[in-house]
């Protein structure tokens, strides 16, 4: 079992995830037409690159924009969970000792109370989104059943995880549990509107194109995002 | 039923449809005419089908639905926090449905989809600067804009104005003729107070091409003359089109791309017959919006410029003050406080925020920003089109009340709104709320406090 969970359905998830997440991005590139989106993507390609690096550098800095500064507690809340899901399982020492086994790399690994902080932050942080869904009528509106599924995508891998490695009662069940969520979250992400994973980057480079080619940014200093 | 009389799926391309559009006092029989207008899914879902793509496809699905949009829109703020009023809903549940549902809608959802496009929804632009993802709901909505119109689901007034552009190539029936008569009344009524002061029209190679909106020359022409005397005391070698003249776009409001073409075009053609070296809008920021920003694509040109270089009123104005081409008396300076009005289609869309404090730096000692400013600043409530609707004007006044407070906020007396949409918001705003401000724009404030050089001045009698 354990074979062949970390085994061919690992790379099968992996598979998926890469090549879904390069179809995505192809898909998105392939459809932007200048004239459609009137934008002239290929013509001003330094003000296309400027206003694209603006458009994504300030929004990943916590606080960079207006929007982060004037909802401080989102902006928190936003970051440690993004921050905690990226961070954690890629410099996971666990995970960093199951590569060397396997193909005998391994990088730098957070130490055990640092992962153990974030994979808390995530789980408390989701649980606070779950929260401002219920709570605000502004968000309420917009949630669906699909946004509480996807939400726990996300989550379970962190929380099985997290108790995998207290080795609590169970520990084969947490660690199956463990497996098969996360892969279920990699197959996800390019299947769902987890592909945010790299449509962000797309969808706040194109915004930024726009706004540096044609929306003001060969005239003013650049949108004061 | 089929296709009414009057609201149709047919633009107005005649002066019979147009006038019959007009004789239908405040679209009472088109509307109810819409009622009945059948939808054609067939040509709905083509229409997705080749013209959303990746960049709409993507905004509608992966926004996080995390409400982040929610207090960026005016309309969410002033109707009490109304979950209806969040932006993503507004959009979700309008082209997120059309596009789930292939286009197989009804009347009636059209007509949701209409007046959320419309009077929920200015196009200014704002919600896409507070969403994480950038999903910038204003184009979203000038697309669906597009669907509408393809469909006859189209605001009374917006069938007339595009209309008006495809006939008139103006957005208000003024004649060629109409026009070059304005110009050459508007010059001799300066003639004892100007002498020499001339509306040089089809001049070619002029440093600049003045370009109006039809508005000023059937309702203000007096603006017309205002920008002939600062042109005039400016010593500018500047020139206006006999034809190309207007280039504003209510057609651009109404989702007509075709005539968006049209209408753009007829301004370019000017450009390619007298050579300009620049042509500068008149103190409209649609017009700006239309004709520099998105007008070259309409026109399918790929470098996305227009073919001569294009400037806003504000920018000459700024750069006729850093020259010392129109020079200030600074005792003449406004002393009561001033606030200015932040046009979206310029300042958001066109990066003009800096020049427009320049120019205030010149003119006001007490100058007060509103908050939020610049680029981030609300529309003034009229935008997109929705000052002209009769059908939205109490969500149009309702959305006035953003601009009442922001205004009250600072103090100021004054006004100043170089944009007609503005302008007019704020005066409507005026007439509802009776708050006791004034409002301008630049050009007869400039007038009141420039210097004339002496050899410009009548010769005493």
């Amino acid at each position: 079992m354990y074979q062949f969970l970390t085994g061919p359905l690992l790379w099968l998830s992996f598979l998926i995830f890469f090549i879904g997440l390069i179809v995505r991005v192809v898909w998105y590139v392939r459809g932007l037409s200048w004239q459609m989106d009137r934008v002239a993507y290929t013509k001003h390609v330094s003000h296309g690159i400027k206003g694209a690096l603006r458009s994504i550098i300030f929004w990943l800095l916590p606080f960079g924009t207006r929007r982060w500064k004037t909802r401080p507690a989102m902006t928190i809340l936003f970051f440690v969970f993004h921050i905690g899901i990226v961070i954690t399982p890629i410099f996971l020492l666990a995970h960093n000792i199951i590569l060397k086994e396997r193909w005998g790399i391994s990088w730098a690994t957070l130490p055990g109370p640092v992962a153990d902080t974030l994979t808390i932050a995530v789980i408390v942080s989701a649980l606070f989104l779950v929260l401002r869904r219920i709570a605000f009528s502004e968000v309420r509106i917009l949630t669906s059943a699909y946004d509480y599924l996807l939400l726990a995508i996300t989550v379970a891998p962190f929380f099985t995880g997290f108790l995998a490695s207290l080795k609590v009662a169970g520990y084969p069940f947490w660690l199956y549990a463990h497996i098969i969520s996360g892969e279920i979250m990699l197959i996800a992400i390019p299947l769902t509107k987890l592909s945010h994973t790299v449509l962000f980057f797309m969808s706040r480079g194109q915004l930024g194109m726009d706004y540096g080619i044609k929306r003001g940014g060969m005239k003013g200093r650049g949108l004061a995002w | 039923m089929p296709e009414g009389l009057l609201c149709n799926k047919t633009p107005v391309d005649t002066m019979e449809q147009l006038q019959a559009l007009l004789n239908d006092r405040r679209g009472v029989t088109y509307y109810e005419e819409m009622d009945q207008l059948d939808v054609d899914q067939k040509a709905l879902a083509t229409a997705i089908q080749n013209t959303c793509k990746s960049r709409l496809r993507t905004w509608l699905e992966i926004c996080a639905h995390c409400g982040l949009c929610a207090d960026a829109c005016p309309y969410y703020l002033v109707n009490d926090k109304d979950p209806k009023q969040v932006p993503a809903h507004k959009i979700q549940s309008t082209l997120g449905e059309i596009v789930k549902r292939k286009g197989d809608v009804d009347n009636a959802f059209m007509q949701y989809v209409m007046d959320t496009a419309w009077s929920r929804c200015t196009c200014c632009n704002r919600c896409g600067m507070y969403c994480p993802f950038g999903i910038d709901m204003g184009i979203m909505f000038g697309y669906v804009r597009g669907l509408c119109f393809a469909q006859g689901f189209v605001p009374w007034e917006l069938k007339i104005g595009s209309g008006m552009h495809r006939i008139f190539r103006a957005q208000m029936d003024v004649t060629q003729e109409d026009w070059i008569e304005t110009c050459k009344w508007m010059e001799e009524e300066q003639e004892d107070d100007w002498p020499g002061l001339k509306i040089p029209i089809d001049v070619e190679n002029a440093d600049l091409l003045y370009t109006v909106n039809a508005r000023e020359v059937k309702h203000y022409p007096e603006d017309l003359a205002e920008a002939a005397i600062l042109f005039h005391i400016a010593g500018e070698n500047w020139t206006v089109a006999s034809e190309g003249w207007e280039a504003t776009s209510l057609s651009m409001f109404a989702g007509d791309w075709a005539a968006c073409k049209m209408q753009v075009e007829t301004v370019y053609e000017s450009f390619k017959r007298l050579k300009p070296k620049r042509m500068i809008t008149t103190e409209c920021g649609h017009m700006y919006r239309a004709t520099v920003l998105e007008g070259p694509y309409w026109a399918g040109f790929e470098s996305g410029q227009p073919p001569v270089e294009c400037i806003h009123y504000v920018e000459w104005v700024g750069e006729a003050l850093r020259t010392g081409k129109l020079k200030i008396d600074p005792a003449r300076k406004i002393k009561e406080p001033v606030t200015y009005q932040d046009s979206c289609n310029y300042i958001r869309n066109g990066g003009l925020g800096d020049v427009a404090r320049e120019i205030i730096s010149y003119v006001a000692e007490d100058f007060r920003e509103m908050s939020p400013c610049r680029e981030h600043n609300f529309c003034c409530g009229g935008g997109g089109g929705l000052n002209g609707i009769g059908r939205y004007r109490p969500q149009r006044n309702k959305g006035l009340e953003i601009k009442r407070d922001q205004i009250l906020a600072t103090g100021a007396k004054i006004v100043v709104a170089p944009c007609h949409n503005c302008w007019d918001a704020i005066r409507d705003l005026e007439e509802v709320f009776h708050i006791d401000i004034s409002w301008s724009f630049l050009k007869p404030l400039l007038l009141s406090m420039v210097e004339v050089p002496e050899h410009l001045k009548p010769e005493e009698d």
